[in-house]
């Protein structure tokens, strides 16, 4: 037995409710409280999921029938840009800082993030860059009268980013959104590094932290070595655009190649940067609604932080078409198949977590079930396109549109909602509404599965990506009737969680400290917790500080 | 949730066979040893894949029934269990093999297509990619031609397999026909190469597959595979220079007028006449193609006549501009195209 003190008992303290005159306004933008800031995270990101959802759903009554006409080819292309852009830089990374900046703190028994005021700072210069990326419809053109979005695709491919093929400005508030964007992630990132190494409570040592810590630790790690490259490159290419450099300009010797190792050094982390606190959340909260402490603990860490390294070494299998050659072609193949062995392990541990347990559905539960089976299929698929010949007819076709939205959607965001059920009460002191959350899960599912499954197959069938419309002699318009049918059906399901959200905020059952029975410092704590999260600070001496309470006769620290 | 996961591996039959017609651009219809060969490597990735999913996702539905919570149950909390060396061992060296194996197969696909030495009796083809259409040249026919690309069978009596070199005039795209082979980037300032070999006449559909700005999607691609005696006949029909008599067609001789003195010259070319301009597609022997605009509209007179007098009404945000020609101009460049047979 470690000789640290076991925790003192669950903290029953308030936060001081006290009708003290307040400015709401001013309170929430000048916060340095970690757990404010996640919230502005988590909130920011929602609107812009409602709005870049928005943006797909016209993608999809556009597709859903040949030679349609309800959207121009410019304005498609502008949506399908800033759809890819929003999505992976303005709702994935800085909801997943949010939970992050909310849980991290209250995970290991910190009282805020070690640099509260920079916390602030990456939020604020993340969330103007995104108004930043939409200021273009505004201003996109040069400010004379009507604007235009950015229309050169999420990955930007030099040179089409030149001046000569893209004129206007719209391109310029492309680029300076994921710089800015990337200066936050930064930011953030040193933030999480920082606050992991050091701030962790008396007896959180690194084998005790909870997984979901590791795999910010991980992430964090991530963003440092993948978006410092995509947001020097942001850089080279102003200065190609505006000051006569060449660093992309292939008409002057530069290299259309180089943006696109820019572009997916930065781009396959990235995935990983988003995948990463997903397996977190699912390390916590299946583990709960099984009943049983997670299997394989070390292996866990161990998996993630292969999973972190092998990650900067894989990007080129999104240029298995490019012409490397036969010899890098193949190297990349190896490094991509070998990230499935860390990633497997993931997914046996979490089954054998499962196995022998006890399960309780509530929806947190529901959500991750479906993330298990959604990452199995996004995970096989992309063995299928890291045999690099069957990405050559694959690649950038249908089949990887469904291949990343398996993984973006069906596992990222199933967990991100998961994730919403089960901390929720912790961030409001409110359960959100079971009932409505089945109502969301079942639909969200109908509607994911009738969209993604059936997109596999037009790529399977010739469909590349990015066509504003298609001939209706290629026999894809069933199926994309079908997959528009589906991101219908999707996007009910989001408006049911919104409402949910809201509803739930005032008439949500009140829940408690730990509605949940589960073992990690955070339920320690009120809901919501005061600004100082722990009365006593706490100490721990095993990997589930509140199960060792609540089972002083068998607790975890003898196991360890 | 499984559902194309049925339907992936039964390609062979359920895609394939008689749907040719119904879905030209199948994958799973290979008519060229490329898309052969990535074919025979798929079906095994996929039955591999198949079989990790149907175990990992039967224990697992297995598991959600088993240890489901049941009404009644006890309140103890389950037996907890840390973690098991010897089967953690189990599932990072199982998949580790698989992995290998899988990765010595796909190496070997990979080599087998990339690294093999070109044959002697190839036909070489230079294509050139533009927004948004396709420059063909054959260096030893002499030949240019866009969008329409012809080449003969192959077949093992008869080897005689096609090598693009591919280079791009502005902006990346990317050149894919699904049944011949798989996709190539068509890169600026690059050259890449790849073949295919045909071994069936018939007219196989692609299109451009790396976004390359406003209408990337009309960027069609068709390869026209012919018999070795039908293809020398199309090559030597394109090898006369473009016809600059009409005699039964007065209107076509003025539209030779109109066009050579129009800014027309300055983009396209037509053998043997002042019109020499290399941005825009060669139009020698246009009325001999079946479709104009890349391949996205059928080239009737109708068609090209509102081609000529407003591209981007047929085709926003297409390159060509309309030249602000009067009717009758109109009329007689059309007449004139439609007779450069």
């Amino acid at each position: 037995m470690s000789t640290t003190r076991a925790l003192d008992g669950i903290d029953e303290t308030l936060a001081p409710q006290g009708r003290r005159e307040r400015n709401l306004i001013y309170e929430w933008l000048s916060t340095v409280d970690h757990k404010k800031i996640g919230i502005l995270y988590i909130v920011y990101s929602l609107i812009f999921l409602l709005i870049a959802g928005f943006e797909a759903m016209l993608m999809r009554i556009q597709l859903a029938v040949p030679d349609n006409h309800f959207v121009s080819p410019q304005t498609f292309n502008e949506l399908f840009t800033m759809h890819g852009t929003t999505m992976v830089f303005f709702v994935g990374m800085p909801i997943l800082f949010g939970f992050g900046n909310y849980l991290v703190p209250l995970m290991i028994g910190a009282r805020d993030m070690a640099f509260p005021r920079l916390n602030a700072f990456s939020f604020w210069i993340s969330a103007f860059a995104g108004l930043l990326l939409y200021f273009s419809y505004f201003g996109g053109s040069g400010l004379y009268a009507a604007g235009s979005a950015p229309s050169v695709g999420w990955f930007a491919y030099a040179p089409l980013t030149a001046k000569v093929f893209s004129p206007g400005h719209s391109t310029d508030y492309w680029t300076l959104a994921i710089f800015l964007s990337g200066i936050g992630s930064i930011g953030a990132a040193v933030n999480f590094v920082t606050t992991i190494v050091c701030m962790r409570c008396k007896g959180m040592r690194f084998g005790r932290m909870p997984l979901l810590v590791w795999l910010y630790l991980v992430t964090a790690c991530l963003v440092f070595v993948a978006v410092s490259p995509l947001t020097a490159a942001q850089i080279m290419l102003t200065l190609d655009r505006y000051l006569g450099a060449h660093f992309f300009d292939t008409q002057a010797g530069g290299s259309a190649v180089l943006w696109m190792h820019f572009f997916w050094i930065f781009g396959h982390p990235e995935v990983y940067i988003l995948v990463l606190p997903a397996f977190g959340f699912a390390s916590e909260i299946i583990p709960v609604f099984s009943r049983k402490a997670i299997f394989g603990y070390p292996a866990m860490v161990g998996a993630t932080v292969a999973i972190g390294f092998i990650s900067l070494g894989v990007w080129a299998h999104h240029m298995f078409t490019v012409g490397l050659g036969p010899s890098a072609n193949t190297f990349f193949v190896f490094a991509t198949m070998v990230i499935s062995v860390p990633t497997g392990i993931k997914i046996f541990n979490w089954l054998a977590t499962i196995w022998g347990g006890k399960l309780i559905f509530k929806t947190p539960m529901l959500f991750s079930i479906a993330f298990l089976f959604q990452f199995l299929i996004g995970g096989l698929t992309g063995i299928m396109l890291s045999v690099a010949p069957f990405d050559w007819q694959l690649g950038n076709s249908y089949f990887v549109v469904a291949h990343f939205h398996y993984i973006l959607v069906g596992a990222i965001l199933s967990m991100i909602f998961a994730a919403f059920y089960y901390w929720y009460p912790k961030m409001t002191g409110r359960m959100l509404s079971e009932t409505i959350g089945k109502w969301h899960f079942w639909l969200f599912i109908i509607g994911f599965h009738l969209t993604f499954d059936f997109m596999h197959i037009p790529g399977l069938l010739g469909m590349p990506r990015r066509i504003y419309t298609y001939e209706a002699n290629r026999g894809w318009g069933t199926l994309n009737m079908i997959v528009s049918i589906g991101a219908a059906i999707q996007a009910i399901s989001i408006l049911i969680f919104a409402y949910n959200l809201v509803h739930s905020y005032f008439k949500g059952k009140a829940a408690g400290h730990d509605p949940w029975d589960a073992w990690t410092l955070e339920w320690s704590t009120p809901s919501p917790p005061p600004d100082y999260n722990f009365a006593v600070e706490p100490a721990v001496n095993s990997r589930r500080p509140l199960w060792d309470l609540k089972h002083p006769d068998d607790p975890d620290s003898d196991y360890e | 949730m499984a559902r194309h996961w049925w339907v992936a591996p039964c390609a062979a039959s359920f895609f394939a066979g008689e749907a040719f017609a119904e879905y030209p651009a199948n994958i799973f219809a290979p008519a060229a040893t490329p898309a052969h060969s990535i074919f025979d490597l798929s079906m095994l990735v996929l039955s591999v894949t198949l079989g990790i999913f149907l175990t990992v996702a039967g224990l697992l539905t297995y598991a959600l029934i088993r240890f489901r919570q049941r009404p009644g149950d006890s309140n103890e909390e389950p037996p907890q269990i840390y973690g098991s060396d010897q089967i953690e061992l189990s599932w990072t060296v199982i998949p580790i093999l698989i992995v290998v194996m899988l990765f010595l197969t796909t190496a070997r696909v990979i080599l087998g297509t990339q690294a093999i030495p070109k044959p002697k009796n190839a036909m070489n083809v230079t294509v050139v990619g533009h927004q948004f259409w396709w420059e063909f040249r054959y260096p030893q026919y002499g030949i240019v031609t866009a969008n329409e690309l012809h080449v003969p069978v192959s077949t093992a009596a008869h080897p005689e397999p096609t090598y693009l070199t591919m280079t791009s005039a502005d902006v990346v795209h990317s050149f894919w026909v699904p049944r011949l082979a798989g996709k190539t980037d068509v890169i600026p300032d690059r050259v890449n190469t790849m073949w295919f070999n045909p071994h069936k006449p018939g007219l196989y559909l692609g299109q451009c597959a790396q976004y390359c700005g406003a209408q990337h999607a009309t960027m069609l691609i068709r390869v026209y595979a012919q018999t070795p005696a039908q293809f020398m006949a199309w090559v030597r029909q394109q090898q006369q220079p473009a016809q600059q008599s009409f005699p039964g067609d007065p209107l076509a001789a003025e539209g030779e007028q109109v066009f050579m003195h129009n800014a027309c010259i300055n983009c396209h070319t037509i053998a043997g006449t002042a019109a020499t301009g290399r941005d825009g597609p060669d139009l020698t022997h246009l009325a001999s193609r079946q479709t104009i605009a890349s391949g996205s509209i059928p080239n009737t007179p109708a068609n090209l006549r509102k081609w000529i007098e407003d591209p981007s009404a047929m085709r926003p945000g297409t390159l060509m501009p309309a030249m602000h020609l009067s009717q009758h101009d109109v009329d007689a460049v059309a007449a004139y195209l439609t007779e450069l047979r």
